[in-house]
């Protein structure tokens, strides 16, 4: 049986916000049918209540002091936008009509 | 100075000789890049290169030194900068068509110290697409190719750095490695190349790949010029919240010390054997028996979870790309596309990351979206770090009885270019080495070790160390340099076919 379906990779490929082409379906299927039924090694050996690690160095959250620095003027800031109006990023419709 | 004995000094002695004013930094900048001219089109190192930007900041280097300013031993010494790090003043594309004009309206922590070190940046190099990769060849703007062959790869992601640094048109590179990227191009490219402990090195303006893995660092010719270029950007740094608050390792003073007696080393049994080149294992040999003959005490050590390490790897930084690259929406800055006034955000967001994103991005974005989606989670990527926290158990156990573990950097030399590209695992299996030290955090640097008799090309010697003990790596590294250096009557580099 194959770890990963034609339908699948097309609904994940809708979750991930990536218009695929068919044969790009195809091929990725085929692809990480194969990533995965490699990937699931990770299975064998992870048994038990063995504790997960999501992160090389214990973690804790840094806060800087409350102060006011200098940031990036909206010029700067709106320089790489693909469009721009008053000042703001101009982007395609967001809401349907009756939202 | 002629233009070819600037060329071939290192860049310890070039910034010694910008210092000492036997020589300048506009001089040192305007010899890389006429080499830049001449190579450039047989290598394919660079993505940006604007002489113009170059040579203005080589003067105003020459100029802080003629004001009294010392910026450290790296002054007046050009570098090539990896295409994954925002600079101000050029633009920054991590090898992607949905970034290929953007310009970044801030420098990463990593490019404001090389400026604040006195380097010189010559340009942004060529690597992966978002350094998703081991051979340059995922990039969007065209291969690298290795100038030890040009029809092999120069492996990747850092390839256009390990490339341009290999060919004579730089002295030192940065790169990033998250899974091998540093070390790997590196090793198959002849030089010395150190993956930093994680949060050794800054993460701002470093274009995400994987955050927890991520980790900048240098490319050289040698060992103590790899370590001048760490101390020069390395340290805490505020903007990064899993920055290290601990003072730099002593790289260099390592470097210079180059001694390993009575230093307890470790060869990693599950990292070789089957699926190892034959002569990649046979230099790898030499070097531990190199190791021995300095005074070193070699023990074999197992650690059996890096059996996993590959797979736990291939779920944990695909998940984490596809959470990254979320980003890359076409709102507010990029690539946009099919923007007519009919479709919603949605549709151009998809048709646009359809349209901007390579194959090998593609691919792991879905791959991380499995993995992380309900249902699968707790079978991938919590597996994944249950794996993760058994090779971190692996090392710390094994680091209780030696300073520093050794294997070969990549299981192969360089391989063919396009020999790999239709086969995704058998690409990923160049990062067999050296993923376990991504996933546990640690300090980690490949030396080269010699060619092997088959195809001429170079091995790499992989060196780790606990969290931290970087210093250890370097150590370790410039005696290897060195023995092998004299043994073979000069250094490994002068032997490639764009060596000056």
């Amino acid at each position: 049986m194959s770890a990963i379906t034609r339908d699948e990779v097309a609904h994940l490929a809708r979750l991930s916000r990536l218009a695929l082409h068919e044969d790009e379906l195809d091929q990725l299927a085929a692809q990480l049918d194969e990533i995965i039924s490699a990937v699931a090694k990770v299975q064998e050996v992870a048994q038990g209540d063995i504790p997960p690690t999501s992160h090389a160095l214990p973690l804790t959250n840094v806060y800087r002091p409350d102060e006011s620095l200098p940031g990036l003027t909206p010029d700067q800031a709106l320089a790489g936008a693909p469009a721009v109006e008053d000042q703001r990023f101009r982007v395609p419709q967001i809401l349907g009509e009756d939202q | 100075m002629s233009a070819t004995d600037l060329l071939r000094l290192s860049a310890a002695e070039l910034g010694e000789k910008v210092r000492a004013g036997e020589t300048t930094s506009v001089e040192a900048a305007g010899a890389y890049l006429d080499r830049i001219a001449e190579v450039e089109g047989d290598i394919h190192a660079y993505l940006h290169l604007d002489r113009e930007t170059a040579l203005a900041q080589a003067r105003a280097v020459d100029e802080r030194i003629a004001a009294g300013e010392d910026p450290g031993p790296l002054a007046g010494v050009p570098v090539a900068h990896k295409d994954v790090f925002t600079t101000e003043d050029m633009p920054t594309t991590a090898a992607s068509k949905i970034l290929a004009d953007w310009r970044p309206p801030y420098d990463a922590t990593v490019t404001a110290r090389l400026r604040r070190a006195g380097t010189v940046i010559l340009g942004k190099t060529n690597m992966d697409e978002f350094a998703m990769g081991s051979s340059t060849e995922n990039s969007a703007f065209g291969a690298t190719r290795n100038p030890w062959n040009p029809d092999r790869i120069p492996g990747g992601s850092s390839g256009g750095s390990s490339a341009a640094v290999a060919a004579f048109e730089a002295p030192l590179a940065t790169g990033t490695d998250t899974g091998g990227s540093i070390r790997q191009p590196a090793a198959v490219c002849g030089l010395v190349g150190a993956k930093p402990t994680y949060g050794g090195s800054s993460r701002y303006g470093l274009i995400a790949f994987a955050s927890s893995l991520d980790t900048p660092g240098p490319i050289a010719r040698n060992v103590l010029d790899a370590a001048l270029l760490h101390e020069a950007f390395s340290g805490h740094d505020p903007r990064d919240s899993t920055s290290v608050d601990a003072p730099v390792p002593p790289v260099v003073e390592a470097a210079r010390r180059a001694d390993v007696a009575g230093l307890r080393v470790g060869v990693v049994r599950e990292l070789g054997g089957e699926g190892y080149q034959p002569g990649v294992q046979q230099r790898f040999q030499e070097s531990v028996e190199l190791l021995e003959s300095l005074g070193a005490k070699v023990v074999e050590v197992s650690c059996p979870s890096f059996d996993a390490a590959l797979a736990a790897y291939y779920l944990i930084a695909p998940s984490e790309c596809s959470s990254n690259l979320a980003r890359f929406d076409a709102m507010r800055y990029g690539l946009r596309v099919g923007d007519d006034g009919g479709r919603s955000a949605e549709e151009v967001m998809s048709l646009t990351r359809a349209e901007g994103f390579g194959p090998e991005v593609k691919r792991r974005i879905i791959l991380g979206t499995y993995a992380l989606s309900s249902g699968y989670y707790d079978a991938y990527y919590g597996s994944a770090q249950q794996v993760r926290t058994l090779v971190k158990r692996d090392f710390d156990a094994a680091f209780e009885n030696v300073d520093v573990l050794v294997s070969p950097t990549t299981p192969t030399t360089a391989f063919p270019i396009g020999e790999r590209t239709g086969d995704p695992m058998s690409m990923y299996l160049a990062d067999l080495c050296t993923i376990p030290s991504n996933l546990a955090g640690n300090a980690a640097l490949s030396v080269p070790c010699g060619l092997a008799p088959e195809d001429g090309l170079p091995v790499g010697l992989q060196i780790m160390a606990p969290a931290l003990a970087d210093d250890r790596t370097y150590r370790v590294g410039a005696a290897v340099e060195a023995a092998l250096a004299e043994r073979r009557g000069g250094p490994l580099l002068s032997e490639n076919a764009y060596a000056v």
